[in-house]
């Protein structure tokens, strides 16, 4: 089996058994990485691009080892560093790259859609590392990865996804891939930062934290962007982290086995407080070896691969 | 030069013409008789009076590169137009006698269709002061607009309504309450949920309609609502107009045809992207029926042509606006009038008579001595939107690729051939 689109955009296009697709596939890629030598030659001659028109620490490394574990060859683009500076479009810019001899495209870009934009200029493959507000595809995947690793399934499990669900791409890639594959998903925050139609898409809000976490097997806390506050969202970072922020006490509602996710960055003491985030609860380290075996799955996937891994 | 519109179906809504007849076109008036120099066989078409766009931005002067006079109006005429409400927003902004006479001269010279200026509200529609009203009422303006930059400040609204009553001039708004749009690139809902594109809500546009409605009331002054995208917006038209108060509205084909899906359905193309935003099948309905029961007077096109730069950008970067001059007649008749939403009468009247009243023009009827303004239609022409085949240089249409079946074949602007397709 394989994905049936050349390019991964988001979840919401994806369908279960692809998304399961790319979870199996990344088993034995945390395999590779648990070796001594961490180097397959699956996609010699292979070359991915990233093209970062954000900030990224995580999600652009783990790309990047991503294709080197499997002797691709990799180059980084900052767009700070760039053309971009220069007022080249985002067109010319995906189609100096493709010229080049470009496999595999992986961008972030602040604008929702960018990467079906560039998915339409360029014949290479596209990977989305997060667009604007849109999806952050390869985030969800290592969330749902991470989840069936601890819980050993997604089916049934209640899903707690807390914090600033309108501007979050990772709320949505995580909300598609949950329901899909079974998961019972609740959102919550406060009611300036909860989506409309959330239950058209098929999920559960409420403002009431405590309502949320209560039996829920995974909490998955995402980042607050501080800078929501100024928009007149919310009072304050103290309001927001004495009325939505998840600690020991909220906590505690959650199932006694609860699985504590974040996507990185972290707030300490604003969204989520240290002692929990340090706790054995929480999965965030995980998360990010995880995010390298997803995102080797998807290079493995969609570069066709060839000899087995 | 007589030129004589045989047996054709005309159709004139304001005299409540609906039948199989001759048409003489006499100089540049409608004349009476049968006696001609030429004779076009209009068997099978329909002759209407020539369409009128209340809502037209031909983009010159300053943005030539996107539009021009000869262009745009070229455009108009392949459509049916024959004669469009050129929008103030250019640079200069048409906001003095000077600039509306460059536009009337210019377009005297080089334009294919009559282009009626609108001046601006505000000076340079910075919505800070007053433009010279009279001055360029006067030197030919029909109306007043700072369409594309809302007029946020209530006190000037009125001021401006009261003021531009005295030429009898309506004031055109474009309603959006600007700090509810925000950075909004399409419509607050589902569609924007799941895209992650900031949203426009409806009462952005609704609490507008309300409050210019209002200072109508209060000012006795003539408004005129631009392209209402809402379903509250045209509840609102609607009692205002029960009640008496000199208020008019237009609606585009786009918002009577598409729906915020189209974002989503078409991946992100920024031909979709448009101010005011496409809206849900609820508003969708409630504008046909607003159009069905005369709520609404017009259908107008909000041309707004751009080059390709503007809009092969990411969503947000990219310009708004639809090319749609030539594609309104077709999307009107195959779309609305073909699917049994709207009838033909209806239909013409929207494009004819309607704007005609809303500036109240001499146009918009084929009676005798009217301006020999004439638009005759193939309804049973099959045609494909392509883009690159327009006149217009503005080829940004959410519309690329539709099959529809009617178009114009020949257009007369006072009794002047300006497009002839007759097969």
């Amino acid at each position: 089996m394989r994905l049936k689109s050349k390019h991964v955009l988001g979840l919401r296009e994806m369908e279960a058994e692809e998304i399961n697709l790319v979870l199996d596939t990344a088993d034995s890629m945390k395999e590779i990485i648990g070796r001594e030598i961490k180097k397959v030659p699956t996609l010699r001659g292979r070359t991915l691009v990233t093209l970062f028109y954000e900030p990224s620490t995580r999600t652009r490394t783990s790309f990047e080892l991503a294709g080197k574990y499997m002797s691709a060859d990799t180059v980084n683009i900052a767009t700070t560093t760039s053309a971009v500076v220069k007022g080249e479009t985002l067109k010319d810019t995906a189609r100096t790259l493709e010229m080049m001899g470009t496999d595999v495209l992986v961008m972030r870009h602040p604008i929702s859609g960018s990467c079906h934009l560039l998915a339409r200029t360029v014949s290479c493959s596209v990977i989305n590392a997060g667009d604007g507000m849109h999806e952050h595809p390869s985030q969800g995947l290592l969330d749902l990865y991470t989840i069936r690793q601890k819980k050993g399934k997604i089916a049934g499990l209640r899903v707690a996804i807390v914090g600033d669900i309108l501007h979050s791409r990772v709320a949505r890639s995580n909300l598609w891939g949950l329901t899909k594959l079974g998961a019972e998903v609740v959102v919550t925050g406060p009611s300036t930062l909860l989506p409309p139609a959330a239950q058209e898409l098929g999920v559960r809000a409420t403002s009431r934290v405590e309502e949320a976490l209560e039996g829920a097997d995974v909490v998955n806390v995402l980042r607050l962007q501080l800078e929501r506050q100024k928009g007149g969202l919310f009072p304050s970072i103290r309001e927001y982290s004495r009325m939505f922020g998840v600690n020991r006490e909220r906590l505690a509602l959650a199932k006694p086995d609860v699985l504590l996710m974040h996507p990185g960055p972290m707030n300490r003491g604003v969204e989520l407080s240290s002692e929990v985030a340090d706790s054995v609860y929480s999965s965030i380290n995980e998360q990010v070896t995880n995010g390298v075996a997803v995102r080797m799955a998807l290079l493995y996937l969609l570069l066709g691969g060839g000899e087995a891994a | 030069m007589r030129l004589l519109i045989s047996g054709g179906r005309i159709l004139d809504p304001q005299r409540g013409v609906d039948g199989e007849g001759d048409l003489l076109v006499d100089g540049d008036r409608i004349g009476e008789g049968t006696r001609a120099d030429r004779v076009i066989d209009a068997r099978g078409l329909l002759v209407v009076p020539g369409l009128i766009d209340l809502h037209t931005h031909l983009r010159e002067p300053g943005f030539e590169y996107k539009e021009d006079l000869v262009s745009g109006t070229h455009a108009a005429a392949r459509g049916g137009f024959t004669t469009v409400v050129a929008m103030a927003n250019t640079s200069p902004v048409s906001d003095c006698r000077a600039t509306v006479e460059w536009v009337i001269g210019a377009a005297r010279a080089r334009a294919v269709v009559n282009v009626l200026p609108v001046g601006a509200v505000s000076k340079g529609q910075k919505g800070e002061e007053l433009a010279e009203i009279g001055d360029m009422a006067a030197a030919g303006a029909v109306a007043f607009s700072d369409d594309g930059k809302p007029v946020t400040n209530g006190e000037l609204m009125r001021c401006a309504l009261q003021y531009a009553a005295m030429w009898g001039r309506p004031v055109i708004t474009h309603c959006e309450d600007r700090q509810l749009a925000g950075e909004g690139v399409m419509h607050l809902g589902y569609w924007s949920t799941v895209l992650g594109l900031r949203g426009i809500p409806a009462a952005a546009e609704a609490a507008m309609v309300a409050r210019d409605i209002m200072l109508a009331e209060l000012t006795g002054g003539r408004l005129h609502l631009a392209h209402l995208s809402t379903a509250r917006s045209v509840e609102l038209v609607r009692e205002a107009k029960a009640r008496g108060l000199a208020v008019t509205a237009e609606v585009t084909p786009h918002h009577l045809l598409l729906t915020d899906e189209a974002v989503a359905t078409s991946g992100f193309d920024t031909d979709t992207k448009v101010n005011p935003p496409l809206r849900t099948p609820a508003d969708v309905a409630a504008l046909l029926e607003g159009l069905r029961d005369g709520t609404i007077d017009a259908i107008a096109t909000d041309h707004a042509p751009h080059h390709q730069d503007d809009k092969d950008v990411e969503y947000n970067y990219a310009a708004s606006g639809i090319s749609g001059l030539e594609t309104a007649l077709a999307l009107v008749l195959d779309r609305l009038v073909g699917q049994g939403l709207l009838e033909l009468g209806q239909a013409v009247r929207a494009l004819t008579a309607g704007p005609a009243r809303v500036l109240g023009l001499d146009r918009g009827t084929l009676a005798p001595g009217a301006p020999a303004d004439v638009t005759v239609i193939d309804p049973s022409r099959e045609w494909t939107v392509e883009p690159a085949l327009f006149a217009s240089r503005g080829r940004n249409t959410p519309f690329k690729g539709w099959k529809l079946r009617g178009q114009a074949v020949l257009t007369l602007v006072g009794g002047r051939i300006v497009h002839e397709a007759i097969a």
